[in-house]
């Protein structure tokens, strides 16, 4: 086997670039949406602590939470976006028939979600901290941890969504965009896993972000850093990103199989 | 005779019950450019996708430059290249971001300059920085077939690729594929317009229900079968396959 090539997949890069570059509808969702929530979630952190006394820091705890949790929808979308490019402008014979591999090509939606998603972060930040006083610090060192696991978590759902839509169809992205939400009673976002019902834990205990959210928790009330959990959640993730890439190829060869590649494009298998 | 560019050896496909390719088998030598012909649903499209690795067939062999296709899949697209005629460029994307994003793609060295020159040769400089979705259709045309050059390929699969354009950039574009095809690429084509197969192609091969009814030279092919013309030829392989197959 080959090794990957750079140059294919920088085109895939510079594709989604092209496409972002020159369009305002494309730039707007990286960041408006992000800092309205921000704004939206400021506010209400706000309030609920007015006249309220807490052991630890409210902004840096749910403003802090909605912050990565918005981080991770953003790296999922960041991948499905750039797929959906090609859904939307029918290129996948272009591509699929060309030499461009399929780990390339994922390989380009991923680098292309971390440009795209960096924006967003970075806005998030600015807003965040401007107008509510949220600071990075307050998590130390272990923000780097939050966030890797958050990201590889994020790049395993856009891969299996852009999956999901490769063997269901165009009309199926309408089962992605709401994923995040779908997760984020088990991802114990605002809440520690103790809170759920008793069924729901196992299911919370697979999903990565759980364990960050549970670190963010411990960290902002002064506990001991929870490496131990934060690198099952580390690993859990990385085993996902496995999965979303096997699931990936299986999808693709289904679809070279019966010829799905060829009808998204042509809608003609003779 | 030169070597075979392509070889295709039993290939088969079936979607269900419904069999769409039947044990095809056929070279295309370098510097040759043949025509696959027949009716709508006789099997070319799939024929294509096929040999373009897009569609894996159920039996059979596709090689190219010698190399077994299923193996070898990346190396081999770098030498080939296509226009199909329901497969534009994204049209989000202008011209030259299409040829630079796909040259990167197909490796293509010297990039810059083998754009230029293909905006040229295919009249399409003054639509550099155009939308290719806003393009005409024998324009988009146009711009696939750029595309489909950028690689300088060896071996060039064709869908119908003068299906939209107007009669004179039709011919200019049938004198470019000969001269491509002059310079030892191999080329496989399919056209409905028989005129224009007749003065491209070196040999046809006529497909019906999946498999290959007749195969020759599209100037003595008619005549050898009582026909007229090539036209008339394709209208019996279209309703009456059975009176060819017993011919």
């Amino acid at each position: 086997m080959s090794p990957l090539s750079p140059r294919r997949i920088a085109a895939i890069v510079l594709r989604h670039f092209y496409l972002v570059r020159g369009s305002l509808s494309r730039v707007f969702p990286l960041f408006v949406w992000v800092a309205i929530d921000m704004v939206l979630w400021g506010f209400i952190t706000r309030y609920l602590a007015t006249g309220t006394t807490f052991r630890f820091s409210l902004v840096t705890a749910l403003l802090g939470a909605v912050l990565l949790w918005d981080f991770q929808a953003r790296v999922m979308q960041g991948v499905t976006m750039a797929f959906f490019e090609d859904v939307w402008s029918r290129n996948f014979l272009n591509f699929f028939a060309s030499p461009l591999r399929v780990a390339e090509y994922l390989a380009g939606l991923v680098l292309s979600s971390i440009a795209t998603s960096a924006v967003g972060l970075v806005v998030m930040l600015l807003v965040a901290t401007a107008a509510f006083g949220l600071s990075f610090a307050a998590y130390g060192a272990l923000v780097v941890p939050f966030l890797l696991v958050l990201f590889l978590f994020g790049i395993a759902l856009g891969i299996t969504g852009s999956a999901v839509v490769l063997r269901l169809g165009p009309s199926a992205e309408w089962f992605i965009w709401p994923i995040p939400a779908v997760l984020s009673p088990f991802a114990c976002v605002f809440y520690p896993l103790a809170t759920l019902p008793a069924w729901m834990r196992p299911l919370a205990r697979l999903l990565p972000p759980a364990y960050v959210f549970e670190g963010l928790r411990a960290v902002v009330a002064g506990r001991a850093a929870p490496l131990a959990p934060l690198a099952a959640g580390a690993a859990l993730a990385a085993v996902d990103i496995v999965l979303a890439c096997l699931i990936f190829r299986s999808v693709h060869r289904y679809a070279v199989r019966t010829g799905l590649v060829a009808r998204y494009a042509a809608e003609s298998v003779s | 005779m030169p070597p075979a560019v392509l070889s295709v050896t039993g290939l088969r496909k079936a979607y269900g019950r419904v069999v769409a390719v039947d044990g095809v088998s056929f070279d295309v030598a370098a510097g040759e450019i043949v025509g696959l012909l027949g009716p709508n649903g006789a099997g070319k499209t799939t024929t294509i996708n096929m040999v373009l690795g897009v569609l894996a067939p159920d039996g059979g062999a596709v090689r190219i430059e010698g190399l077994d296709l299923g193996a070898r899949r990346s190396e081999i697209l770098e030498r080939t290249n296509f226009a199909a005629v329901y497969s534009p460029l994204p049209g989000n994307l202008t011209v030259v971001q299409n040829l630079r994003v796909f040259g990167m793609i197909y490796g293509v060295r010297g990039l810059t300059g083998r754009i230029e020159a293909l905006l040229g040769e295919y009249d399409l400089a003054r639509f550099r920085d155009a939308k290719s979705g806003v393009l005409s259709s024998g324009e988009q045309t146009r711009l696939s077939l750029a595309k489909a050059m950028l690689n300088q390929p060896h071996l060039l699969l064709l869908d119908e690729p003068t299906a939209s354009l107007d009669p004179a950039t039709a011919r200019e574009m049938r004198a470019r594929i000969r001269t491509f095809a002059a310079q030892g690429g191999g080329v496989l084509w399919t056209s409905h317009n028989m005129h224009e197969v007749v003065e491209v192609c070196d040999r046809v091969l006529f497909l019906s229900r999946g498999r290959i009814l007749l195969e020759g030279d599209p100037r003595t092919l008619p005549g050898d079968h009582g026909k007229a013309s090539l036209e008339e030829l394709f209208i019996t392989v279209a309703r009456e396959p059975l009176s060819l197959e017993s011919a």
